[in-house]
């Protein structure tokens, strides 16, 4: 008896030996994978607050949020296969649905943070909804025209957004407890993060996922096997816009003042760059794609500045914005004409190198 | 009532120039389906190639603006052989957010060309130009951008609806495998869609140059209003979408002069959500024939 | 077949985005004239066959890795499509490929891409002629034409480039037996009037063998057996597997539910 509950690990295996369906099922093909994954985890939470000074921990925590937000779109494009070009907005709807919540009616963090991912979601519905009556890409049409309406309220709405005067938010305490510092908000995203990406994997193997998948795949096939394609699209939808509302309201907290100055369209394109160099329809891909996209604007702030203080720059003038714009573009060119599948494709060859080395084929 | 007519005036001016645009993308559209999202990048490169022949290469207008044109057209067939070459066959999502990537490149390179200031061009059009309604009169520029948008209209309608080249284009837009067993030379309808795409894009961009003055940001955003113009007149109706920007023309200036300039620049996209909850296939558009 | 070989196909093998093989050293011979059908049950590789001819598996990542195709005494497996097509080699594709937001006379031009900016009057009335159902639906648009119009416009649509060699996929597929007994007569009044040569993939073996010269039955991508029509009408294999009547001739009985399946001697 005891010898069938626990059952072999298995930690390498060179080949498909799926036999059940189950077995398509699994997170991980092997145990070690698993354990991999718990020892990181084990170590980003033990280790990495106190061995990291303040600035890594603050591109930490700026790659926590932005995985949530990518996790969601890609959700929504890597495996619904509706491309949403609203993203930054839908994330700046969070971000003012928290501050809002948080300063007007005093709700507590938790509560606050939640509710953003719902109003969120429920906005996120409203503008889904045209899409609906039409296959392809009317979702992306729609969401930019949501991604310009919701700026255009965000800014002028004073009467709840302050306009461009902005709004400051209260400091966020759990239970009583202040969180102070990075240290704890590390944990809070980081935990966040963890959960989020959870239930995105659990998502993807329920039937919602797989209903999802096949409307990407082919929608007619999709509704003829009796799958709703709108509900559907909708539900995709929603959940995607939840996870921007969270994470827009994670980051409302942790940056203190907030503006609609940054939820423009081109945040929405680095989201969209974030999925796409990670990886479409991979969820580590959309954590991947985050740090990706996060560290290459930390390398082009570093690289303008050294060139500003450059002898050789000097009546030269050099903003960032144009090349991030240039980096950013180029990063989504060149991945998707030499790795479509990206980082989380790259990663995958790398390990089944190593792992099935020295016989990699 | 003198403003109101100065209000419609406008609008069918700029109306006209949002008809232009639309063609172009609606010309890249019925070829591949591809939504692109780079057509305001591409304008704006057309605007800012006059620029430079203009004022510092000191050129004739007319020889600069034909150049510019031939530089625009060969600016899409390399686009085309670069980027878009490769994904022939892949799915079309990959394929439009591509254009995203070069909508974002495109602007940053201008930016770091040009910068974001605002040029404007020499004056150069003739005074003679400018039509005399009573107590107001008509810009020459948006005459011309009238007259020029009338000429490009007409020939690129008769080339599609009647001319060989013009079906094989459709063709290709319809059933690609089909299109290749007959003999279309596919690679080069894309291309040449492309290119045409471009060149219709940078003239419409040298266009805008002259009436606000050429501005990165400015005319890359013209460039996504082209959507709520394609989806009211329905992605796939050039015809449909010279109404259909008539109809937002109209519908910016007159929010802008009677309500609020600021909601100006929105009302286009609320107009388009509303269109798609109505009437998803705009007003001309093809009501997709599915046979499964 | 002493006649004019006009295709020759030597030994080919196709694999799909290099690793599934499909067609596994396959050969055959058309000759200048002739109606050559190719049957087979689904997957044998028949469409692939076609489709390696055309140059069209490049598009989905197919290749020919072995053997040569050859064309009037050239090698086209290495040529593109618009190549292949230019030199009068056109697929009518299956299951119908209309341009259906196009009306049937242009949709018939679009016919005309080969051999572009020459003279097509003529060859549209021809199609009419064959075809007359399409003439009356002219200016309609091919989405809403019923299957064996398409099926119709789609054989015209090739018609009109010309071709020295007509590959047809499944014409019957999917249409009520007496358009195909009508198709299947126009394919053979082509035959007779144009000098066509046609190579006919079908389904409906039955059909095929009585408009076809000569036939080639295919499985598991390689070809198992060849004849003249007429020979392999009386094989009792081919009446089996292909035509549905017992070993004897007779139609196949099924009270007679003890009996074996007979083993394909080729396999």
């Amino acid at each position: 008896m005891i010898m069938k509950r626990i059952r072999n690990l298995r930690f390498s295996l060179c080949g498909n030996y799926l036999e059940r369906y189950e077995q398509e099922l699994a997170i991980f093909e092997t145990d070690f994978g698993r354990l991999c994954l718990l020892a990181a985890i084990l170590f980003l939470f033990a280790v990495v607050p106190f061995i990291s000074g303040p600035y890594t921990l603050y591109l930490l925590i700026i790659i926590a949020i932005t995985s949530i937000a990518a996790l969601g779109l890609n959700i929504l494009v890597g495996f619904t296969g509706q491309l949403s070009l609203g993203h930054g907005a839908f994330f700046g709807v969070g971000a003012y649905a928290a501050a809002i919540l948080a300063t007007d009616y005093n709700f507590p963090f938790i509560v606050s943070v939640l509710a953003a991912g719902f109003i969120t979601a429920i906005v996120g519905i409203g503008f889904g909804l045209p899409s609906g009556r039409l296959k392809g890409l009317y979702l992306t049409i729609a969401t930019l025209a949501g991604q310009f309406i919701i700026e255009h309220v965000l800014v002028h709405w004073e009467s709840v957004t302050k306009g461009v005067r902005g709004i400051v938010l209260p400091p966020p305490t759990i239970f009583g407890f202040y969180l102070d510092g990075d240290v704890a908000y590390f944990y809070v995203t980081f935990i966040a993060l963890v959960l989020m990406a959870f239930i995105a994997v659990n998502i993807m193997r329920s039937r919602y996922g797989r209903a999802f998948v096949a409307i990407r795949d082919n929608d007619r096939a999709a509704e003829g096997m009796g799958i709703p394609i709108f509900p559907y699209k909708l539900l995709s939808f929603a959940i995607s816009s939840f996870y921007a509302g969270f994470a827009g309201a994670l980051w409302a907290y942790y940056m203190v003042s907030i503006t609609a100055e940054p939820f423009t369209l081109t945040l929405s394109v680095e989201f969209i760059a974030m999925i796409i160099i990670g990886g479409l329809g991979s969820i580590p891909g959309a954590i991947f794609g985050a740090t990706f996209i996060t560290m290459l604007n930390e390398i082009l702030r570093l690289f303008t500045q050294f060139l500003m203080t450059a002898p050789f720059m000097s009546g030269i003038e050099l903003t960032l914005a144009p090349l991030r714009e240039l980096a950013f573009g180029l990063a989504i060119v060149l991945f998707i004409i030499f790795e479509p599948r990206g980082l989380a494709e790259i990663w995958r060859i790398v390990k089944s190198n190593f792992r099935l080395w020295p016989f990699s084929y | 009532m003198e403003f109101f007519l100065q209000l419609l005036i406008n609008g069918i001016s700029l109306g006209f120039l949002y008809g232009l645009a639309a063609m172009g993308f609606v010309m890249i559209f019925k070829a591949s389906r591809v939504l692109n999202f780079a057509h305001g990048e591409i304008l704006a490169l057309g605007a800012y190639i006059f620029l430079t022949l203009v004022t510092w290469a000191q050129l004739p207008i007319l020889v600069a603006f034909i150049l510019s044109l031939m530089g625009s057209f060969i600016l899409g067939f390399v686009i085309e052989r670069l980027f878009l070459r490769p994904l022939i066959g892949e799915p079309l999502i990959y394929v439009i957010m591509l254009t995203v990537g070069l909508a974002a490149m495109f602007k940053g390179i201008m930016l770091l060309i040009w910068g974001g200031n605002l040029y404007v061009y020499p004056d150069f059009l003739p005074a003679w130009l400018a039509l005399d309604l009573g107590p107001l009169t008509v810009q020459p520029v948006y005459v011309a951008s009238i007259i020029i948008g009338l000429i490009f209209l007409s020939i690129f309608g008769l080339f599609f609806k009647f001319s060989s080249q013009g079906i094989y284009m459709r063709s290709v837009a319809d059933n690609q495998p089909a299109a290749m067993s007959l003999g279309v030379h596919v690679r080069r309808v894309f291309a040449l869609s492309w290119a045409i795409a471009a060149l219709v894009a940078g003239m419409r961009g040298i266009v805008l140059g002259i009436i606000s003055g050429i501005n990165v940001h400015d005319l890359s955003a013209i460039g996504l209003k082209v959507f709520p113009v394609v989806i009211l007149g329905g992605l796939d109706s050039i015809g449909g979408a010279i109404i259909a920007a008539l109809i937002i023309g109209l519908l910016e200036t007159f929010t802008g002069g009677y309500i609020s300039p600021s909601l100006r620049d929105v009302v286009p996209y609320a107009c388009l959500i509303f269109i798609l909850l109505v009437k998803p296939y705009g007003l001309f558009g093809l009501v997709e024939i599915e046979r499964v | 077949m002493k006649d004019d070989i006009l295709l020759q196909i030597n030994n080919i093998s196709v694999v799909y985005s290099d690793v599934i093989q499909v067609l596994k050293g396959v050969s055959l011979a058309v000759s200048e004239g002739r109606i050559v059908s190719l049957l087979g049950s689904n997957g044998a590789g028949k469409t692939t066959t076609l489709k390696a001819i055309s140059g069209l598996l490049k598009t989905e990542n197919g290749q020919v890795t072995d053997g040569s195709i050859e064309f009037g005494g050239r090698s086209i497996h290495n040529l593109s499509t618009e190549m292949i097509t230019r030199m009068g080699i056109i697929q009518v594709l299956e299951g119908r490929q209309p341009f259906k937001y196009l009306t049937i006379e242009e949709n018939l031009r679009v016919g005309t891409a080969t051999r572009w900016g020459k003279p097509y009057k003529r060859d549209m009335e021809m199609i009419y002629e064959y075809f007359p159902v399409l003439a009356s639906r002219k200016k309609s648009l091919a989405g809403y034409c019923s299957g064996g119009e398409l099926q119709m416009l789609v054989m015209g649509r090739a018609l009109m480039a010309h071709p020295r060699l007509l590959l047809l996929d499944e014409p019957s597929l999917g249409l009520a037996p007496l358009v195909v007994r009508e198709i299947f007569q126009i394919i053979r009044r082509i035959n007779l009037e144009q000098h066509t040569t046609i190579v006919l993939v079908e389904q409906n073996a039955n059909m095929a063998l009585q408009i076809a010269h000569y036939g080639y039955v295919m499985e598991n991508g390689k070809i198992v057996m060849e004849g003249k029509s007429e020979d392999l009408k009386e094989n009792p294999d081919i009446k089996e597997f292909y035509l549905g009547l017992a070993a004897s001739g007779d139609q196949k009985s099924f009270k007679n539910v003890k009996s074996y399946k007979r083993r394909k001697r080729w396999l």
